[in-house]
């Protein structure tokens, strides 16, 4: 198991998105390396378990969480400002393999699984790799992160379920451009769809209520085609063969 | 001056009372990378029964006010698994005590989970778990009458020369009659207390939060019992106690070694912050010099 750090960090900035989603900055001296797909647990003032929150985009010394305000702790959270700090536990969790990708990567994200698919386009993009970008929201004003795909060079097609905002219906319903490979992150319904539409290698990012969120408290797990697997430790992202749908 | 940190128990001598409790710290290999298990006094395994066992569904875990509830089920990869792989594994890098937790759903399958922990080298002192609020039919249905709690104290006595400690439920009116059924069957020590049966409710959808519907409730909100709780057992019983049950500080190893215990469980407070057992420990010496205490063990009962 990877080493996990305990650090505390400022707050850069911690700025509404859209209606319910935040963009929350974080900065300190002594940061481990994130990679796409790897996720933090976020202390909360007042609040007895961290919030485990994946990793928008890292780079030294600099972690950006996208999150929405769902809960109490969330809404805790979305109160707070620049100059305050947070305690964090990272990075945790196993992210995506780009690995996999041959040449063409094609990434659906559905909501806020938008966030940790960014990471992955800039460092796939990165590697010389070709990358598509699909995004599903719910309505328009759920949209978001479109402009920072955008600045990647990456042109993401959206489709919204009420039809608000590009085409109207669920990611499988946007034309899928050629790939030879697949990322998804959203809800289970989608990615499961997408994992049984879309031919060749694909990985998934699951989400569970955790406890420890490093792989020793076994609050998290689920039943895999590999048997029982934490969703912290041995995921958050599986490849679409081990999940049971 | 120096702070002596050394305790004993069972005979066993630990260089810190500070143990992490089962199922709060996996099987010590999760967390190896992340610092030297060896500054733990002990280590508490994952509960273990005889086979494989999946545990309950998701959502196992639900927070509350100072503390959380869960609802695991006693995942775990079976005692051979156990004995075969995470003890010699854990052996490997941590010389201090390692102590196997073993739950079941009957006296025979307590008793023979008990026979091959007890074959196995590395593990020092076997944790009789009577007290799993998670799983039925098994598990707290012994911790919870004198009677059963003694006759698979002494179905294990009878397969072990490990000393053997019974972990007890709080979920009883009288703790005292269990701890002194569980001495007169032969147990070593007591550890107490595991977590306390409680419920959640998600108030927009109307279901509980659990999927098992109830968990055992855990963390700082639980520590006054517990801490009543040892010190009725510690002045009851003439085996040494280990106490567990919010301990979150040093504060909190100091006030439950005076309740009476001989060593301290950290729990709930590792699924919060992995390094807490690490920090109590570094933090004692301070804590040991403001309140004049010399060796630790000194202060074991004197409440």
């Amino acid at each position: 198991m990877p080493s996990i750090t305990k650090i505390r960090l400022e707050i850069i900035s911690n700025l509404p998105v859209t209606h319910n989603c935040f963009r929350l900055e974080l900065a300190g001296e002594g940061l481990p390396a994130v990679a796409p797909g790897q996720f933090v647990q976020l202390e909360v003032p007042g609040k007895f378990l961290r919030r485990p929150i994946s990793v928008h985009d890292a780079s030294p010394e600099r972690i950006v969480l996208i999150y929405k305000t769902v809960g109490e702790g969330t809404k805790v959270l979305s109160q707070m400002v620049p100059g305050q700090s947070l305690e964090v536990l990272v990075p945790l969790g196993r992210g995506f393999d780009p690995g996999i990708c041959g040449k063409h990567a094609l990434l659906i994200g559905g909501g806020l699984g938008s966030a940790p698919l960014y990471s992955l386009a800039k460092s796939l993009l990165a590697a010389g790799k070709h990358v598509d970008v699909i995004l599903g929201f719910n309505t328009a004003a759920d949209v978001v992160l479109l402009d920072e795909y955008r600045a990647l060079g990456t042109e993401p097609a959206v489709v919204t379920l009420d039809g608000s905002y590009g085409i109207k219906g669920v990611v499988t319903d946007a034309p899928i451009p050629e790939h030879d490979c697949f990322y998804t992150c959203g809800p289970l319904p989608m990615m499961c769809a997408v994992c049984r539409q879309l031919e060749g290698p694909g990985e998934l990012s699951m989400e569970e209520r955790m406890g420890c969120g490093a792989g020793f408290c076994y609050g998290c797990t689920i039943q895999t085609a590999g048997g029982p697997a934490r969703v912290c430790a041995d995921g958050p992202v599986f490849k679409k063969e081990d999940i049971l749908w | 001056m120096v702070r002596d940190l050394r305790t004993k128990f069972c005979g066993i001598g630990l260089k810190n009372p500070v143990i992490p409790a089962s199922g709060t710290f996996g099987f010590g290999l999760e967390l190896a990378d992340s610092f030297d298990l060896n500054v733990l006094g002990g280590i508490s395994l994952k509960g273990t029964t005889l086979e494989p066992r999946f545990g309950n569904p998701t959502p196992r875990i639900a927070e509350c006010e100072a503390g959380l509830l869960n609802s695991v089920g006693l995942q775990n990869p079976g005692v051979h698994a156990l004995v075969n792989e995470k003890v010699p594994a854990l052996r490997k890098l941590y010389g201090g005590c390692i102590i196997a937790n073993i739950s079941g759903f009957a006296v025979d399958e307590y008793r023979e989970c008990c026979r091959i922990a007890d074959a196995c080298e590395g593990i020092d002192i076997i944790e009789l778990n009577i007290s799993c609020p998670n799983v039925h039919g098994g598990g707290m249905a012994f911790g919870t009458d004198a009677r059963a709690a003694a006759e698979v104290t002494a179905a294990v006595r009878s397969v072990t020369h490990k000393p053997l400690v019974v972990k007890l439920s709080p979920n009883v009116s009288d703790i005292v009659a269990i701890a002194r059924a569980c001495e007169d069957a032969g147990a070593d020590g007591l550890c107490l207390v595991n977590t306390f049966l409680g419920m959640r409710i998600d108030i927009k959808t109307r279901k509980p939060i659990l999927a098992n519907r109830t968990g055992g409730l855990s963390g700082p909100a639980i520590f006054p019992v517990a801490v009543r709780m040892v010190n009725q057992v510690a002045h009851a019983c003439s085996i040494p106690v280990m106490g567990c049950g919010g301990v979150a500080t040093a504060e909190n190893v100091i006030e439950m070694m005076m309740a009476g215990a001989s060593a301290v469980q950290v729990g709930s407070e590792n699924l919060r912050n992995p390094f807490a057992c690490k920090e109590i420990v570094e933090a004692l010496p301070g804590v040991m010099e403001q309140l004049g205490i010399e060796r630790i063990s000194d202060i074991t009962g004197c409440v």
